[in-house]
Formats: C-alpha cells, structure tokens, sequence
C-alpha cells in the first residue's frame, strides 16, 4: 500500500499537501458536496468538515502527499457523517434499511426472468451528454437523482465518482468486501442512470432505439 | 449468452479493474447483440465525467453563468 516515491521526505510532503492553497480549496468543496448529501443539511455538513479538516491539521504527520491526505481526510469525514446520522432517531436507520430492500427490488425488475432488459427499461440513447455540465438545471437533476439513492448506495458511489477513491481504499473506509462494493456500485449506478435518462437525457423526442 | 443483468454488472466493474480475457469476450459479444447494454455502456462514462464535473464545481461555474 505504501507508496515509495513519497517516502523519504515524509514530513515536508504532508505539510505541503496542507499548504496547497487550490488542493485544499478543491478537497474542501469536494467534502462539502459529499457530506451535504448524506446528511442532507448544510449546517451539519460544513461542522463536520471543519472537524475532518482540523484532524488532518493536528495529525499532518500520519500521511505522505496529497492522495494519502484525500483519503485519510475523506475516512474522517466518513466517521463524523455515520455519528451524526447515529445521534439522529433511530428510525431513519430503519427507513434507510427499508429504502434500501425497495431499491433493491426496483433494480430486479428492471430485467425479466431472463435476465434480459424489460422493453421500457432498455436504455436509449441520450441527447448531448457533453451539452449537459453547462446547464444549471441538469445539476439540479443531478443532485436530486443523487439523493434519491439509498444511503449506503450513494456513499459508496459518491467515494468512488466523486472523491475518486479507489476500491481498495473504499472498502478499508467502509469495512466492507469487493464483492459487496461491486453489487453496490453496480446498483447504484443502474439506478442514477435510469433517473437522469427519464429526468433528463430522454426527457424529449424520445427515440426508438 | 450473458444477460443485461450480467453484461450490466461486467461494465460496471471494468470502471474498477481489468475484467478478466473470458468475462471481455462475453461481453464484447453480448454487446454486438444488445443495443440497451451498449447504451448503458456509454451512460457509464457520461456518469463518471459527470460526477467529477460536479466535485470540481461545475455546477457552480453553470449557475454563475446564467444568473
Ligand atoms: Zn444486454
């Protein structure tokens, strides 16, 4: 796992990952964005970054170069989220649970017996993919899709897609297998894919395929 | 022949690691025959860039431009 061309000027590397003003920046408002849809409030999101961001302050000595501080931040970051929603009533564990077991189902019956796509299920081409990024309204689909996913699901989508973690490092930060990170990702992205097609890319002049 | 559900699963994974000689042939078979799963293919990467669009602010620079 350890990375050999940061080794030998460990402390001077980790500090330099901290004074990267842009790095820093970029960390920050990818955090932001992460903790901001899991925990679906602002408020909540900014103190747990702040937290995260301060530990990796005090602690500069216990990671090597940018990459090793992205993860151990992000890994911080995880744990400050999964207290928050701990302290939050337990029924929004129980909902979350439920939500997940009727995605679940959802996404089987996307496909027949068979396992062959249902014909209003195939995916159809999409209009101006590159077009979308430029338009406001496509994040507000893009956010809401997101957030439509189970929470365990988006987790682990947005550590992957976002934070651009890799699988290894997700699965250490989550305590879960690489069977369990494939069934998800793959779930979740059957999911947010079916979401911004009907939202979005297919919304007009629906093509036959 | 693969499923979608399978063919779906494959691609997936091949965002995370190298599939294996077997698992390429299947797929690359079922997608001569499957117009979803090729679609859903291109959906993937459209996803991908999509996302690390939004983590670099994308969607800020978007709001900024039209308001
Ligand atoms: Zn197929």
């Amino acid at each position: 796992m350890s990375n050999p061309e940061a080794e030998p000027a460990a402390a001077s590397s980790s500090s330099a990952a901290l004074q990267d003003g842009p790095f820093i920046e970029d960390l920050r408002r990818q955090m932001i964005k992460f903790a901001t849809l899991q925990l679906g409030n602002p408020h909540w999101a900014e103190d747990a970054v702040q937290e995260a961001l301060a530990g990796a302050y005090k602690n500069a000595g216990a990671f090597r170069g940018h990459a090793a501080l992205k993860t151990w931040v992000f890994a911080i970051l995880k744990n400050k989220i999964a207290d928050v929603l701990r302290q939050r009533e337990r029924t929004v564990e129980v909902s979350a649970l439920l939500r997940e077991d009727e995605s679940a189902d959802e996404i089987a019956a996307l496909f027949d017996e068979r396992g062959f796509w249902r014909a209003a299920e195939r995916p159809v081409g999409w209009r101006d993919p590159e077009q979308a990024v430029h338009d406001r309204q496509f994040w507000r689909v893009f956010e809401t899709c997101l957030e439509a996913l189970p929470p365990q699901w988006a987790r682990v989508f947005m550590m992957r897609e976002l934070i651009e973690l890799t699988a290894d490092e997700i699965c250490d930060a989550l305590g879960i297998t690489a069977g369990n990170l494939h069934v998800t990702l793959h779930r979740a992205r059957l999911r947010l894919r079916r979401c911004l097609e009907r939202n979005w890319f297919a919304e007009e002049g629906k093509r036959p395929c | 022949m693969l499923s979608c559900n399978d063919a779906t699963r494959l691609l997936s994974e091949s965002q995370e690691q190298r599939l294996s000689f077997r698992e390429r042939m299947r797929l690359t078979a079922h997608l001569m025959m499957c117009s979803g799963c090729k679609n859903f293919g291109k959906h993937l990467h459209v996803v991908r860039e999509a996302a690390r669009a939004y983590a670099a602010g994308e969607d800020e620079r978007a709001d900024r431009e039209l308001s």
